[in-house]
């Protein structure tokens, strides 16, 4: 199974390369694109006369991933930089789009911050260089979040298919079974917490990722968006179903209130009293690095259920990369993204820990067989491709999302520290959408 | 007649002098000249170039616009910016008095000369001046946590609950410990600057006339350095109104009760940065600057007047 895929790609790869000169043409017809604008010829010509690319990530992988590439193209030369973690790095890259200067050629933008830059036609269309022949390539979610309107405005880098993550060690001390609902959920976490008052079944203080997520496996769609008309509405059946399941948990205090990401937080995974954690399929790399003391204890769940027997999943998080309109060396650009994120680059990246977008890659025996020392041995890719297969494409995000989320704990916050109810602060992030959308510009429906 | 005739001498006068002051103004200029450059430069260009922004209006759809005072007019009636000018105005009122309070104790008791250790008592206060306010609150965020910091091990030790710090009830007042620790050093510095040249000879002559020392106090050395109390407290008022490094640092501890204009600097920040309304943050920095600098200047008048 996973040979023949292999043998089609080798001989992929020794067409284009007869027909090209050495290429680095992933995607199976690239040899038909030359009536395009800007065809595979004119990448070819542009890696051979060679130059210089920017790229801002932060994603880790990419390192090895730039070494290979210039190795295959002594001419090239990428400068792979830093420029902050997300929201840092959108700041930066805001501030040099706005003063036109210092403008990266190829960026990492998240799927939720990635409609905003392709809205203000701050990053290139993808389509003159033969993108959406990608199109099969990847798997739903991820594809559906790199379009916007007609156009395509990143390739996938990565992908967070949802999963539960729970400490086994903890849920076997406590006899408690894995949940499979988010009914059982809240039973597990009202068990446990009754059981060791110091452990919670995990923490929450409010984060504008997971609950859109949950929204999103919840079969919601509070974000209506075409082109600059936007409807924002938290009240359909899935967000309801969302509020009263959460709403107990934060009612009866069963969720730590600690920050995601902060020392505290980490200790929490790593001693057992934040017993699961509902997170994409990024997570184990950071698990392995983060939490190392709790080697062993974890394992990868699907994640619980809306409705008893359902497979619902979403994602959490994913990068594309794209090429801001004001970046230079554009055939060079859109020949490294294709190469890390549908060509050789892939399988590298794989190999050092970045979970893929690419349906082959999700699909292969050896993807889906390897053990994580980490999960005991579990052969956790299995459960994040079945994620991946079973996320709803139609979701969509705001083309302001960066700020929306910026804003969440202003206004959900509230339901975490107050008797303000989680549908009241989810109506005030609403509100405070609505009016940031007017504002600028937006057609908003109220 | 004869009236006529100084007015028509002093007429040709002023016709020499315009041409020889106008050489003079000249030399003046290339003196003050490089002066004025960089004034211009560093000080009323930003200023200048804050008040274009301020009225113009950038959309995500639909570009820039020239929208006249409208930003400023949308300051007026923001809810966001009051609330966090209330908030900064209710730590003026509460944390200067108590931070003034105790650096003016200090200095006079440094000043009062009973003390052993003196040296090491004045450096030991003045230190935590020289800590940066980011590290500060990033070490005082970890004082403040109630799992593993400073206060969790207390309660842990002593079996006792205290509350938590960064609870939205709390987080104002200890925001307030934070710049009371940070800035008392700094404070008393400058109150036991003013005491050390208030010359001896007045406690001198209030001991031959039988005063005790609280009578010295409040009769010699608080009049005395009644200008460092006014600038002092004007430095202070400034600072509060321009909290922004502590707040911003907490929120990562506290995202719920820190709000992203929590105060109207960390307002303008989040307007900017997160929100790219880059010529209403300039708006509301403006407004801020002008409520800042009127507050300063009142007390600055009543300061000077109880002071006459």
């Amino acid at each position: 199974m996973s040979k023949h895929p292999r043998r089609l790609l080798r001989g992929t790869v020794l067409v284009c390369a007869l027909a090209l000169g050495a290429t680095a043409c992933g995607g199976s017809d690239d040899g038909n694109s030359g009536d395009k604008k800007v065809g595979s010829a004119d990448i070819q010509a542009a890696l051979k006369k060679g130059g210089t690319v920017t790229v801002w990530a932060w994603e880790p992988t990419l390192k090895q991933v730039v070494a290979d590439f210039e190795k295959k193209y002594p001419k090239v030369d990428i400068k792979l930089v830093n420029a902050g973690t997300n929201n840092d790095q959108y700041k930066a890259l805001q501030n040099a789009i706005s003063a036109r200067k210092g403008v990266p050629d190829v960026a990492q933008i998240e799927y939720y911050a990635l409609s905003q830059y392709a809205l203000t036609k701050s990053v290139a269309d993808l389509k003159p260089y033969g993108a959406e022949k990608l199109a099969d390539s990847y798997s739903p979610g991820p594809w559906n979040s790199v379009q916007a309107g007609d156009g395509i405005y990143g390739l996938p880098m990565d992908s967070g298919p949802m999963a539960l993550f729970y400490n086994k060690r903890v849920f076997d001390k406590y006899e408690i079974a894995v949940p499979t609902t988010w009914d059982e959920y809240v039973e597990a976490a009202r068990k446990l917490h009754k059981a060791d008052p110091k452990a919670y079944i995990t923490s929450d203080l409010g984060d504008a990722g997971l609950t859109t997520s949950l929204l999103w496996q919840a079969g919601s769609h509070p974000y209506k968006v075409d082109g600059t008309e936007v409807g924002i509405d938290f009240t359909d059946a899935g967000a309801t179903k969302y509020t009263e399941t959460w709403q107990k948990l934060i009612d009866e205090k069963l969720v730590s209130p600690i920050a995601g990401w902060s020392d505290d937080w980490y200790k929490g995974l790593g001693d057992g009293t934040i017993a699961t954690l509902p997170s994409g399929a990024w997570m184990p790399a950071n698990f392995a690095s983060g939490v190392k003391g709790a080697s062993g204890d974890w394992r990868a769940a699907p994640l619980p259920q809306w409705t008893k027997g359902a497979t619902g999943s979403s994602e959490n998080g994913g990068s594309s990369l794209a090429l801001p309109e004001l970046g230079k060396n554009r055939e060079l650009a859109y020949a490294f993204v294709e190469y890390v994120n549908s060509g050789a680059g892939v399988q590298t990246r794989i190999e050092n820990g970045a979970f893929p977008a690419t349906t082959k890659d999700l699909n292969s025996e050896a993807f889906q067989n390897t053990e994580f020392p980490y999960f005991g041995g579990q052969k956790a890719n299995k459960v994040f491709a079945e994620s991946a297969k079973n996320v709803p494409a139609d979701w969509k995000y705001l083309p302001y999302q960066v700020y929306a989320n910026s804003i969440f704990n202003d206004t959900v916050g509230k339901a975490y520290i107050s008797g303000t109810k989680l549908a009241q602060g989810l109506k005030a992030w609403q509100d405070a959408s609505v009016k940031y959308g007017t504002e600028q510009g937006f057609t908003v429906e109220k | 007649m004869t009236t006529l005739q100084p007015s028509a001498a002093t007429g040709p006068r002023p016709a020499g002098p315009p041409a020889r002051r106008a050489r003079r103004s000249w030399t003046g200029w290339g003196f003050i000249g490089p002066f004025v450059l960089v004034f211009a430069l560093v000080f009323l260009a930003p200023l200048g170039y804050s008040i274009y922004l301020s009225l113009f209006r950038t959309q995500l759809i639909g570009g820039t616009t020239f929208v006249g005072l409208d930003n400023y007019q949308q300051a007026l009636q923001d809810s966001q910016f009051w609330g966090g000018v209330g908030r900064v105005g209710l730590f003026l009122l509460i944390q200067v008095p108590i931070m003034l309070g105790l650096a003016l104790l200090i200095a006079l008791a440094l000043d009062s000369g009973r003390l052993y250790g003196k040296d090491f008592f004045r450096i030991s206060v003045f230190l935590p001046y020289a800590v940066p306010a980011v590290v500060a609150s990033l070490m005082w965020g970890f004082i403040y946590g109630t799992r593993f910091g400073l206060v969790g091990d207390i309660n842990d030790a002593f079996g006792v609950k205290l509350p938590d710090p960064l609870s939205s009830d709390l987080i104002l007042a200890s925001i307030g410990n934070i710049v009371t620790w940070e800035f008392v050093g700094y404070n008393m510095l400058i109150f036991y600057a003013a005491l050390r040249v208030v010359p001896h000879s007045l406690y001198e002559a209030a001991e031959i006339d039988g005063a005790g020392q609280w009578r010295v106090i409040s009769a010699i050395k608080l009049p005395a350095i009644r200008g460092a109390l006014v600038i002092a407290t004007i430095f202070s008022i400034i600072g509060s109104f321009q909290l922004f490094n502590e707040p911003a640092i907490l929120q990562k501890l506290a995202p719920n009760a820190i709000t992203t204009d929590y105060t109207p600097n960390y307002y303008t920040y989040s307007l900017s940065f997160s929100g790219q309304q880059h010529n209403y943050s300039a708006t509301v920095a403006i407004v801020m600057g002008v409520i800042t600098m009127i507050v300063a200047y009142v007390v600055q008048l009543r300061g000077m007047r109880k002071g006459a």
